[in-house]
């Protein structure tokens, strides 16, 4: 029917003003407090940087797996039963173990109250799956323990990746886990990502060892190599102190040579070892190995017993700033691969705003001037429904503080441009009842009628593409299906409410005109 | 209303539309599809320079010497702007689009790197991947909703009408080596989403039109209804593609190639929805049992 109750008009004109002036309050600044929401801009229109991370598990399973045979060892000794032949092959634990204890080990294996192998009750499922054969185990990692182990080394990555985009200080960064074994960094007004790639590229793991001329050191040997590669030096495995017990860090100056030093202080139980081992190595070299490079091997001259102490390393001031940033953030539970950057220059990103504004105001003064032509009032009519249609995509995109991106502009175009659809539907349809129908009002009201269920299979069908584009698509295309999908819905919304109100004023004050569209 | 006679056309429009589909398939099975780095992986740097006066061939010359694999340099909108891709990506050396912004300076002068994309491998295959499975999911999307909506006859026109505008769109693109990246799966899926659309108009006419005349032939009812909705499908045609133009010619370069893609997507889409779905309809010869049929199960 044509008829509108006073109550539905109020309510459709109380609804276009408040999200019109949502809409607008992202172009002039309101001062006020009631509503300050804004449309978020995307990498691609505001600049910035796109980084996706993947954690390397590799070492993180190896590790576990080595960890995992002393825990195995210590514990089933407590219980008196000797595992022997100890072996890892391709991250699977073999061990051997006397034919009468096979069957208590393999209980113990199963329990499902097992200290050794939890189970986990969510995934109805161990940590470690084995196999016996004559007396040999071969563990390895279930499924689902595998998963927790990858979960937990992502959480703790994350955070260690926060804290140290945090503290390089940029703006309004977003870190976000992605699947099990990925974070997402974005970086929004960053249009040179070296240095955070940098940061995020160094596991950061800190350990002082000696170095030894004597290669039958209890603890084993390795050779590792001088963070300039110049030389070689040869350290003990022991590990007198690592990063973790670090409190603090810092660039300075060292005053007695005038270099560049990142000071640290240690927490108190990494201040007793530290003095421990100095007091006892006077005389010794002590390695400062970053990431299997040692940074600077300084002879000990005297013990360090205050907790504190300093790195050399032919440092410039930002690279100290740098190693002293990471050192505070801690390291990386496992190395992080960047296998997806996309960076967008500040003013390329303008450009493209300007360009899709410029787009957008002429798509629409064409689309507007072109329903003039073909329908006078109608397509007047028409052009204040697409008008009402274009401030409240905007307003509910405010309101819902979407991300806009250039494709999305293009979405709201696209939008202005199929928006006029379900009212030349309507149009062309009352066209044709007008010729079989003498009076106007029921002509109208049939066209509305007749019509409907074609616009909605018509606008339904365009719904499923953005629906689909928005699960699957990612960063700027997602934008699209954004604006793409909210705009069918405010397009309904102003053909059927907008339009309909004002078409049918107008056919109400003119029933008795003679081709009255 | 117009009074065309599209259906005598039906024939040879066929016939054509199945010339193009074989042309666009030999072209995707041996040519194939230019794909961006999203799909391909590898970099891609968008270059302003300082000077007018350096040229495609000074970039690449430069660009040869840093051994990044295969290079291409295209222009880019602007005389000072330009494209360049390449297949090497190592973002895991933190240094290395800087190493090769220094080198560049040193070779053509200041250069301001407007846009940086890398991807790894096995993101772009995982992008390739969700790309094609977004195109199959809709479409399979559409053939369900069409077919809950309408008979299988309609389902089926409807179907291949889409087809028909994808295949000769990804035609069109291989033909001319346009880029394939993750905004034209947008386009695409657009494209699906608009095909439908205008079918299905003709469609619910072609339904309306079946349980009023009982004595009319298909041939002559896909034709009437096809007129009846004429206006329509031409006005909407128009303004969309005004929309497309716009940004087509205003959008920036970024915004070409979709834009491109749904431009042709809307030509195919508006002449397929008449020349192929309708003709379907005729081949599958629908009568007002089909739908009387069809209702009488429901």
């Amino acid at each position: 029917m044509l008829y509108f109750s006073k109550l539905r008009i109020i309510s459709v004109v109380i609804f276009t003003l408040l999200f019109s002036y949502f809409a607008l309050s992202n172009f002039f600044k309101f001062d006020d407090n009631i509503f300050n929401k804004n449309i978020n801009l995307g990498l691609d229109l505001q600049g910035g940087s796109y980084l996706l991370l993947e954690v390397d598990n590799k070492p993180v399973v190896t590790q576990k797996i080595q960890s995992k045979i002393l825990e195995l060892k210590r514990y089933f000794k407590e219980k008196n039963l000797i595992l022997k032949n100890f072996s890892i092959n391709n991250d699977n634990i073999i061990f051997e173990v006397n034919s009468e204890d096979v069957n208590l080990v393999k209980e113990i294996l199963d329990d499902d109250e097992s200290e050794i192998n939890p189970y986990f009750q969510q995934y109805k499922s161990h940590q470690f799956d084995f196999l016996e054969e004559n007396n040999f185990f071969k563990l390895s990692f279930s499924r689902y323990g595998l998963v927790l182990l990858k979960n937990s080394s992502l959480d703790q990555a994350i955070e260690i990746v926060r804290r140290r985009v945090d503290e390089v200080g940029t703006n309004e960064p977003n870190i976000l886990k992605r699947g099990n074994d990925r974070i997402l960094v974005e970086l929004p007004g960053l249009d040179n990502p070296e240095r955070i790639k940098s940061l995020l590229g160094k596991t950061a793991n800190l350990t002082f060892q000696f170095i030894t001329q004597n290669s039958e050191e209890s603890f084993g040997t390795e050779k590792l190599s001088f963070e300039d590669g110049t030389e070689e030096a040869i350290v003990s495995k022991r590990i007198i102190l690592s990063g973790d017990n670090l409190v603090d860090a810092k660039p300075s100056m060292n005053s007695q040579t005038n270099e560049t030093v990142v000071s640290f202080s240690l927490d108190r139980v990494g201040a007793k070892k530290f003095g421990k081992a100095t007091s006892s190595g006077v005389g010794k070299r002590l390695a400062i190995i970053l990431d299997g490079k040692i940074i600077s091997a300084p002879s000990v001259r005297e013990p360090i017993i205050g907790g504190s102490g300093q790195i050399s390393g032919n440092f410039t001031f930002q690279s100290a700033t740098d190693l002293a940033l990471l050192l505070r953030s801690g390291a990386l539970p496992a190395p992080l691969n960047i296998i997806e950057e996309r960076t967008v220059g500040p003013d390329l990103g303008q450009d493209s705003i300007d360009a899709g504004i410029l787009s957008l105001i002429i798509g629409f003064i064409l689309v507007i001037l072109f329903m003039i032509y073909k329908y006078k009032t109608f397509g007047f009519i028409a052009n204040l429904a697409l008008i009402t249609n274009l401030f409240l995509l905007i307003g509910i995109l405010t309101l819902f503080e979407a991300t806009l991106t250039l494709p999305g502009i293009a979405g709201i175009i696209l939008t202005v441009g199929m928006a006029v659809d379900a009212n030349v539907l309507i149009f062309e349809r009352i066209k044709e009842e007008i010729k079989n129908e003498k009076n106007p009002i029921i002509a109208f009201d049939s066209g509305y009628t007749k019509s409907r269920t074609t616009i909605l299979d018509a606008n339904i069908t365009t719904l499923i593409a953005a629906f689909i584009l928005f699960f699957m698509g990612s960063g700027p295309v997602k934008g699209f299906s954004v604006t793409l999908g909210v705009g069918i819905l405010t397009t309904l919304f102003s053909v059927y409410f907008i339009a309909r109100l004002l078409t049918s004023i107008y056919i109400i004050r003119n029933k008795n005109k003679e081709g009255i569209i | 209303m117009t009074n065309i006679s599209f259906n005598k056309f039906y024939k040879k429009f066929n016939i054509l539309s199945l010339f193009l589909i074989i042309i666009s398939l030999l072209l995707l099975l041996f040519k194939g599809l230019n794909y961006g780095v999203d799909f391909k992986g590898g970099t891609l740097i968008e270059i302003r320079t300082g000077e007018n006066s350096i040229n495609i061939s000074t970039i690449r010359d430069s660009f040869n010497q840093m051994n990044l694999g295969d290079v291409s340099v295209k222009k880019f909108g602007n005389e000072t702007d330009f494209i360049v891709k390449f297949e090497k990506q190592n973002s895991n050396d933190p240094k290395f689009i800087e190493n090769i912004k220094l080198k560049l300076s040193s070779s053509i002068g200041d250069v301001d790197f407007r846009r940086v994309e890398n991807v790894g491998p096995k993101v772009s295959s995982e992008l390739l991947k969700s790309g094609i499975i977004a195109i199959t999911l809709s479409l399979a999307a559409m053939l369900i909703y069409i077919w809950v909506r309408f008979e299988w006859q309609f389902s089926l026109g409807a179907i291949l009408a889409i087809f028909h505008d994808v295949i000769i769109t990804l035609g069109i693109f291989s033909l001319f080596s346009l880029e394939i990246n993750l905004s034209i799966v947008a386009a695409v899926l657009t494209i699906v989403g608009y095909s439908m659309n205008d079918t299905v108009v003709i469609f619910d006419r072609v339904r309306e039109n079946l349980r009023k005349y009982s004595d009319v032939k298909i041939f002559e009812l896909t034709n009437i209804s096809i007129n009846e909705t004429l206006s329509r499908t031409i006005i909407t045609s128009i303004t969309t593609l005004l929309a497309l133009l716009s940004i087509y010619l205003f959008g920036g370069e970024i915004l070409k190639g979709f834009s491109l893609a749904m431009i042709l997507g809307v030509v195919f889409g508006t002449y397929s929805s008449i020349y192929i779905a309708n003709p379907i309809l005729v081949l599958l010869r629908v009568s007002q049992r089909t739908i009387v049929k069809e209702e009488k199960d429901q």
